[in-house]
């Protein structure tokens, strides 16, 4: 017993310590981890930090805006820039819990082209800026002898008879829900009309039914290339810059099927009350900089959201050979049935259907 | 007799010994509050005072009744039943709107989402439309969403409108508190929460139940083998108890997992076929093995303790007096570990009941505690009330189950170390 005392008093004296570090100068960004933020260090703070002169502290958490919503009704702001999903953004937004964000502080294009035009449409709102497209795909491991024929459709995600085995997906209604309709025969402009009816919700509901015992929920970005280069999983759903990372950097044969992906945008938000507002902005409208938007591209394959930076994206940085164009959600050979997560919808009907998806896990 | 009690005695200075002990037993108990006071005050401010503050969450929420100030007095005196007055729909505008320039329509919204699932956009989307809503207000809220004609919907404000509300309890025992009929189960659908606490209290009395199976012969072998043995075993309890609780974790994924070293194995040893390998992780098997693992040090280290003090001459003695090495064991050396068994079987159960990581990690969809539906409300609904009242019910179990044990073995015995 004892010992766990111990472990408490030094975790709580560390605890203070690094807060007692964490001058006002320090900036604490704060995104999803892994290759994702390892991107965004070299990209976006390195260069900031030795232009500003301040240092930043890069933490990791799991998505969602609990953390936000704890920190800003607790009057102790400790984040200064947040990554979040756009339907976050905007639910955050609309609970007050960000600062507003100037659109005009935003740096213009090389061209002149000003920064509300050059970013593309729907990445700009009243309280975020984007950074990123990225998209949910599912992957196979093609290094794996099966019995089965490459997969090719999202219907192909969901046939247990022709591809029998586990699939990973992740515990969320959000993106599963969708996959499960586009699987079932809605095409993907109609998604949204049919996810909104009660009956749509069945039909989702029931589709995933016919899966239910043979997935395996993941929670973190990390987990489902983990899973699926064990063998835990024959296909798994997973956030396609993660694919990407371990294609290229970890010589995975993961091969993505990009039929139904959905692509959502990541944004930067600032925290009502954050105590380094300024530096804040600064490093959001640094980092949303044409520049290092496509920099940012050549680590990880997630889209910039900017037209000027699209123009720029060039090779992966640990090999040129390796064209970052091609792997982007948006290169037209990936694009050709794709969905955008609808935010309003999801700002809107999330807490119902997390509720209800709960109770179907849980059944 | 008489004279004694009249003339007091006196210590040297001349104050009555009486006195005089009074005042030092006052410093002395002066000097014990002033010790004890640091960690009282600790204990109050960041555990008391705290779970306090979190139980009272669990039945008190005022959002509605401060953000939408112009309706709350009409609500409160409609009868819940009758048809909503024109007047009630133009002060909702009102407070709509007003809601919709501050930016807290997001909170209204999904406070009244929590009684009735489906009303959160209905706000939202109604409040971003709200300043172009022309009177007649009913006519016009009806036009944008069909569901403002309901009674189902103001019955929902009428009773989020109420701060104190018993909503949060009767949700997380799966009913649903109503204006007009009280208590009412829940749809089909819903329903979660009591299939959450009973799989909690059957996960956790499965886990300690091995425990206790696994943890007593270890804790008879320590207690007994000699000391060169017994330290050695010693270390090989507390070393997986030193490691963090997510190596651990994670080790037994590697293990356990379809292609891992169990399932390897059996296939190799041939017990089962390459495709039908066990699903031994992400399931409730998962949660159990991994939980036993980690809770075990807990089982053994209190047995471990009480065994050491029971003398070996009284199972010899049992012996000399004829009885067979089994029964001695039965009714003489096992009575004496009740009071360990039972503080082992209490610190794995309650341990258990409030375990959250282990399940979160392995437990797939049927291995999940009502621990994690808590952290999900903390976490990602941000339903903080409901999290307060699904912990308030889990609190009142851990205690009815330790009151329990005082009635029926007593506290007294129980022994930890």
């Amino acid at each position: 017993m004892s010992s766990i005392i111990k472990n408490a008093v030094v975790a709580s004296a560390m605890t203070t310590l690094v807060v007692g570090a964490a001058s006002a100068a320090d900036l604490t960004v704060v995104s999803w981890g892994g290759a994702y933020t390892k991107s965004q260090v070299e990209a976006y703070h390195k260069p900031w930090m030795a232009s500003s002169g301040h240092n930043i502290i890069s933490e990791d958490y799991g998505g969602g805006i609990a953390e936000i919503k704890a920190q800003v009704e607790s009057g102790n702001v400790t984040w200064d820039v947040v990554d979040v999903e756009l339907s976050d953004a905007i639910r955050a937004c609309d609970e007050g819990l960000l600062e507003p964000i100037d659109h005009s502080m935003l740096p213009a294009a090389p061209d002149g082209t000003p920064a509300a035009e050059d970013f593309l449409p729907g990445t700009l709102h009243d309280c975020a800026v984007a950074n990123i497209v990225w998209s949910s795909v599912y992957v196979y491991d093609s290094s794996k002898v099966r019995n089965w024929n490459a997969p090719k459709t999202m219907a192909d995600f969901f046939n247990t008879d022709s591809f029998p085995g586990k699939r990973g997906m992740r515990k969320s209604p959000k993106v599963t829900l969708e996959f499960a309709l586009i699987a079932d025969g809605v095409p993907v402009s109609e998604v949204y009309d049919v996810l909104g009816t009660e009956e749509g919700v069945e039909r989702a509901f029931a589709k995933l039914d016919t899966i239910k015992d043979d997935v395996i929920w993941w929670e973190a970005g990390a987990q489902p290339p983990q899973l699926l280069a064990d063998g835990e999983v024959i296909f798994t759903t997973a956030w396609n810059g993660r694919v990407f990372n371990a294609v290229a950097a970890e010589d995975q044969s993961f091969e993505m099927v990009w039929d139904g992906q959905i692509y959502d945008l990541d944004l930067w938000v600032i925290p009502k009350g954050s105590k380094n507002v300024d530096a804040a902005l600064d490093f959001v409208s640094f980092s949303t900089a044409t520049e290092q938007l496509a920099n940012q591209a050549s680590w990880i394959s997630y889209g910039p959201a900017r037209a000027s930076s699209v123009a720029l994206i060039g090779g992966y940085h640990a090999d040129p050979s390796i064209n970052m164009a091609d792997h982007m959600p948006t290169a037209p050979a990936n694009f050709k049935n794709a969905l955008q997560n609808d935010f309003e919808f999801w700002a809107d009907n999330s807490d119902e259907l997390n509720e209800r998806f709960n109770s179907w896990l849980a059944q | 007799m008489s004279e004694i009690s009249t003339t007091p005695l006196t210590a040297a200075d001349g104050t009555p010994l009486k006195k005089k002990l009074a005042q030092a037993m006052f410093r002395s108990r002066v000097r014990a509050v002033g010790l004890v006071l640091p960690l009282l005050g600790f204990v109050l401010a960041s555990f008391v005072f705290p779970i306090l503050a979190l139980m009272w969450q669990g039945v008190y929420n005022d959002t509605f009744e401060r953000l939408m100030p112009n309706l709350t007095e009409e609500l409160r005196i409609w009868d819940g039943v009758s048809e909503p007055t024109e007047e009630m729909y133009a002060l909702l505008v009102l407070d709509l709107k007003q809601n919709r320039a501050d930016r807290t329509i997001g909170k209204v919204a999904s406070r009244v989402n929590q009684e009735l699932s489906g009303t959160r956009s209905l706000f939202t989307s109604t409040a971003r439309k709200a300043e172009k809503i022309e009177p007649p207000y009913r006519e016009s809220l009806v036009k944008i969403k069909k569901k403002w004609g309901k009674l189902e919907v103001w019955q929902a404000m009428k009773l989020t409108n109420e701060s104190l509300t018993p909503g949060y309890y009767a949700t997380s025992l799966d009913k649903r508190y109503t204006v007009d009929q009280g208590f009412i189960e829940r749809d089909k659908k819903r329903q979660i929460y009591t299939k959450l606490f009973i799989r909690t209290l059957f996960i956790s009395g499965s886990v300690m139940f091995l425990c206790l199976l696994l943890g007593y012969p270890v804790a008879y072998l320590l207690a007994t083998l000699p000391l060169k043995y017994s330290n050695l075993l010693m270390i090989m309890v507390l070393l997986p108890f030193w490691t963090s609780l997510l190596v651990r974790t994670t080790a037994w994924i590697a293990i356990l997992q379809s292609q891992g070293v169990v399932n390897d194995l059996l296939v190799w040893v041939g017990i089962t076929a390459d495709d039908s390998r066990f699903s031994l992780i992400y399931n409730m098997t998962g949660t159990i093995i991994a939980m036993t693992h980690i809770l075990l040090p807990f089982m053994i280290l209190p047995l471990y303790s009480v065994m050491k003090t029971i003398p070996p001459s009284y199972m010899r003695a049992a012996r000399s007096l004829g009885a067979t090495p089994t029964l001695a064991f039965i009714r003489v050396y096992m009575p004496q570990t009740v009071p360990g068994i039972g503080a082992g079987g209490l610190l794995v159960f309650i341990l258990a009941i409030g375990y959250y990581i282990t399940p979160a990690l392995v437990g797939g969809q049927d291995g999940q505690l009502i621990s994690n539906m808590i952290a999900y409300h903390m976490q990602k609904s941000l339903n903080w009330s409901l999290a307060a009242a699904l912990g308030g019910i889990l609190l009142g179990g851990v205690l009815v189950l330790y009151w329990a044990y005082d009635r029926i073995i007593g506290i007294d015995n129980m022994k930890l170390g």
